[in-house]
């Protein structure tokens, strides 16, 4: 598009600038709409669940528009501050809760590249901006000068601070299995039919996967976890003094953060915007054929990773409706005593069967996972989607030195 | 590792004159337009450095002091990084490679166990005196 | 539309941050503007900025605040000076770990009293001097090696996070910085190791400093928040004091009623 613009006779830096622009407000779209969206499906869901209609006159049938009028309310609201809030810091909290949450979005790939910004350390980034997030909910709590608030506050950076421990050691997983962090060569890999998501790839990354769930959704506040806002008993937690828009920013950066580990359990387990049958290769398009089959098949993943990570926001929405909310003392537990010791374990035993079992159970059905396509390895020119050779057989390699590529290496002293 | 070998050979005998002749150029050029090279960054690196220690020595609350550690050893990454940055270096010139980073990598992990160890003294110390002001952390006087 | 979708966003990335394309930067036309340069005004202006906010504010919690927006804008020089697993680490574990360790331990502490504690202003003085000259010091040993005052050739490194990786297994697999004296080839092995036992011992230590003793005597800052008036309207107050008095069901909340 920069270059579009460019032969408009637009000079080059304002067209670059139009053209980050245009793909800045798509990605905020997806967390506005996207918000807009699954507030109503989580009223539709709750009610569901609690055998009730939910919304049904806003907008004509099944009151779609009902998250529409919810923002209009919220826009039209009073925004006060407490007497004796630290003004700066009230004002700011939310915003810093939103753009850690949409930051995070840069380098989250939604197809074959469709990436704000592709990082050789995609996956690292993601999961270290989203704990950004919880600095917001911190000064919230405090600048609200509300005792609700800052209970939920320290509740929200304990818990935060505790399950980045087993969320790290879940996402080690498919980055071992893949040999490299970026998002879209981990997703590439598992191209092809379900059985190459990294979900089935063995034993251990099945378990993973639903540990990885667990603490997904404890990280981004949802119930069963969601001890910072506990109505029950702290009024509303940490948001508790906030009104209007401040407060739908809040709302948000929890939306926008949940579609996001959505997303990102997707990339890393559930085959990225690859479906469950490869449609693309069996009709016989491919990134080669041509550019408008190109972006069909982009179309049909961007598809498939949208769809995917809507399945994880609904599967939240489904469990908290219907789990109770657990204790603090609980959650800790959950998190120390089961969550963490279970990744570890897992975590060995996907090293051991990428070692000892690299071609799977049964030779034939499941490709073996991460044929080594490093950065470092191709140098700087970028990573090729499929035509990198496959230099050694993978797993191995980050363990031993390898002599066969013809890297210099040096073993330790 | 040439230029850490430089940069301790300058200190000792007398340093040089403060006014370097060479340092009017990079502020005579235009922000906007010059590549960055390394001095930048030895520039943020000893802001950092600087604001740290002023930290250090001026606050009284325990934690104001572990915050001024905190921006002391990033002023420190700050120079690893740079130095060991291939982007930054002019052309031709020796840079630390990939040690400046596994340098900068520990004093991260240090850092965080530090932080550990300091926050739980401050705790205690909290919980014992029922103040956070170091000052006032004088029992041991003779 | 899907079309014009990608190349948006793939063009994207020589905006945004220019020195983590992978390929070489484009020559933008519009004068010549070194995006990158720009980038690291911003960042450095944020870091040094906020680095100085840090000395003088007052308020401990803001102290934090500022800390963080700092910490924050040395990752994006890190980012920029192509060491991108550094920075991904400095958001992780710096800005998402220890730092929220700091301001949980602010908040644990926060109370009235203690939340600005004010230097007198002859120490002020002091501080101003002493900083002034050690950055002047600083930045006259900075400027005194002419290697360092060239522009930089902007040479994009390779990813760095593989090799990283393998370093600290003890292998190198990254080709040697010219120049340096014995092939400047170590493994990291051994330091590897002794970090890892390094944290081990500190998370025992920690959790052993800061568990919750069983005490005969009452601790000091519950006989001062009994004799401290508590007012409605300082919350800080409410974290750790006066678990007996206004806030007993509150404290019970934020422990668990299962203890």
């Amino acid at each position: 598009m920069a270059d579009f613009l460019i032969g408009l006779g637009l000079p080059g830096w304002l067209a670059w600038s139009i053209a980050a622009l245009v793909a800045a407000v798509l990605l905020h779209n997806v967390i506005a709409g996207g918000a807009l969206v699954f507030i109503w499906a989580e009223r539709k869901i709750a009610a569901r669940i609690q055998d009730r209609l939910g919304p049904t006159r806003t907008g004509g049938r099944f009151g779609w528009l009902q998250s529409l009028a919810d923002g209009i309310k919220l826009l039209a609201k009073e925004d006060l501050m407490p007497e004796g809030a630290d003004g700066l810091l009230f004002r700011l909290a939310p915003y810093v809760s939103f753009c850690a949450s949409f930051c995070a979005f840069i380098a989250l790939p939604f197809a074959f590249d469709v990436v704000g910004q592709r990082l050789n350390v995609g996956v690292f980034f993601v999961v270290a901006v989203l704990g950004l997030e919880v600095f917001g909910v911190i000064l919230a709590g405090y600048a609200s000068a509300s005792k609700w608030s800052l209970f939920g506050a320290m509740r929200e950076a304990a818990q935060v601070v505790s399950y980045e421990v087993p969320l790290g050691m879940c996402v080690v997983v498919p980055v071992m299995l893949a040999g490299t962090m970026d998002l879209v060569t981990i997703a590439e890999k598992q191209s092809g039919w379900m059985s190459n998501w990294y979900l089935f790839h063995d034993p251990f990354t099945f378990v993973i996967f639903w540990v990885y769930v667990t603490c997904a959704v404890a990280s981004v506040n949802r119930a069963p976890f969601d001890l910072a806002e506990a109505e029950s008993e702290l009024v509303a937690g940490f948001h508790t003094e906030y009104s209007g828009l401040r407060w739908s920013f809040f709302f948000m950066a929890e939306y926008g953060s949940m579609f996001l580990v959505s997303a990102l359990a997707a990339v890393l387990f559930l085959g990225g915007w690859n479906g469950p049958v490869p449609v693309a290769q069996l009709v016989g398009l491919s990134e080669g054929t041509g550019d408008s089959a190109a972006y069909f098949v982009r179309l049909l993943g961007l598809a498939n990773l949208i769809g995917k990570a809507t399945f994880g926001v609904l599967l939240m929405m489904w469990v908290r409706w219907t789990l109770p909310r657990l204790r603090i003392d609980q959650v800790m537990t959950t998190c120390l005593k089961y969550c963490t010791p279970i990744a570890a374990v897992m975590f060995a035993g996907a090293m051991f069967w990428q070692l000892f079992l690299p071609g799977g159970l049964l030779p034939g059905w499941s490709r073996p996972a991460g044929e080594i396509r490093e950065g470092w390895l191709e140098g700087p020119g970028g990573l090729p989607a499929t035509s990198a050779p496959a230099v050694r057989s993978a797993g191995v390699a980050a363990a031993e030195p390898s002599d066969s590529s013809g890297l210099a290496t040096r073993s330790p002293r | 590792m040439m230029n850490l070998s430089v940069a301790a050979s300058i200190l000792p005998p007398g340093l040089p004159l403060p006014v370097n002749f060479g340092m009017i150029p990079l502020f005579a050029a235009n922000p906007f337009t010059e590549p960055v090279g390394v001095i930048h960054y030895l520039i943020v690196g000893a802001v950092l450095f600087t604001a740290g220690i002023a930290c250090m020595t001026l606050k009284r609350n325990a934690l104001g002091i572990l915050m001024g550690i905190e921006l002391v050893l990033n002023g420190a990454n700050i120079n690893f990084v740079a130095f060991s940055s291939s982007y930054l270096r002019a052309e031709g010139a020796p840079t630390l490679g990939l040690d400046g980073q596994v340098v900068a990598l520990f004093v991260i992990l240090l850092a965080a166990a530090e932080a550990a160890v300091a926050l739980a003294i401050t705790l205690n110390f909290y919980n014992n005196h029922a103040t956070v002001d170091v000052d006032r952390a004088d029992d041991l006087k003779g | 539309m899907t079309g014009m979708l990608d190349m948006d966003i793939s063009s994207m990335t020589h905006v945004i941050v220019p020195a983590l394309a992978t390929t070489a930067l484009p020559a933008l036309p519009m004068a010549g503007i070194n995006w990158h340069s720009v980038l690291f005004l911003l960042f450095a202006g944020l870091a040094c900025g906020f680095a100085v906010g840090v000395v003088a504010a007052d308020n401990v919690v803001r102290m934090a605040l500022y800390l963080v927006f700092s910490l924050g804008a040395t990752a994006g020089l890190f980012f920029l000076a192509g060491a991108e697993f550094l920075g991904a680490m400095q958001l992780m574990i710096y800005v998402g770990g220890t730092l929220v360790l700091l301001v949980f331990g602010v908040m644990l502490t926060a109370q009235a009293p203690f939340v600005s504690i004010k230097p007198s202003s002859s120490d002020r003085t002091l501080a101003a001097v002493a900083g002034a000259s050690l950055l002047a010091l600083l930045l006259t040993a900075a400027f005194s090696v002419d290697a360092w005052m060239a522009p930089g050739a902007g040479v994009v490194p390779a990813p760095t996070a593989t090799p990283l990786g393998m370093a600290l297994v003890g292998v190198r697999v990254d080709t040697p910085p010219s120049g340096s004296p014995s092939g400047g080839h170590v493994g990291y092995m051994l330091p590897f190791e002794i970090v890892s036992v390094h944290l081990l011992v500190v998370l025992v230590g920690a959790a052993y400093l800061a568990r919750a003793k069983r005490r005969r005597t009452p601790r000091a800052i519950d006989a001062v928040a009994s004799a401290m008036p508590v007012e409605p309207t300082v919350v800080a107050t409410a974290a750790v004091t006066a678990p007996g008095r206004t806030t007993g069901g509150a404290k019970s909340a934020l422990v668990g009623g299962g203890r």
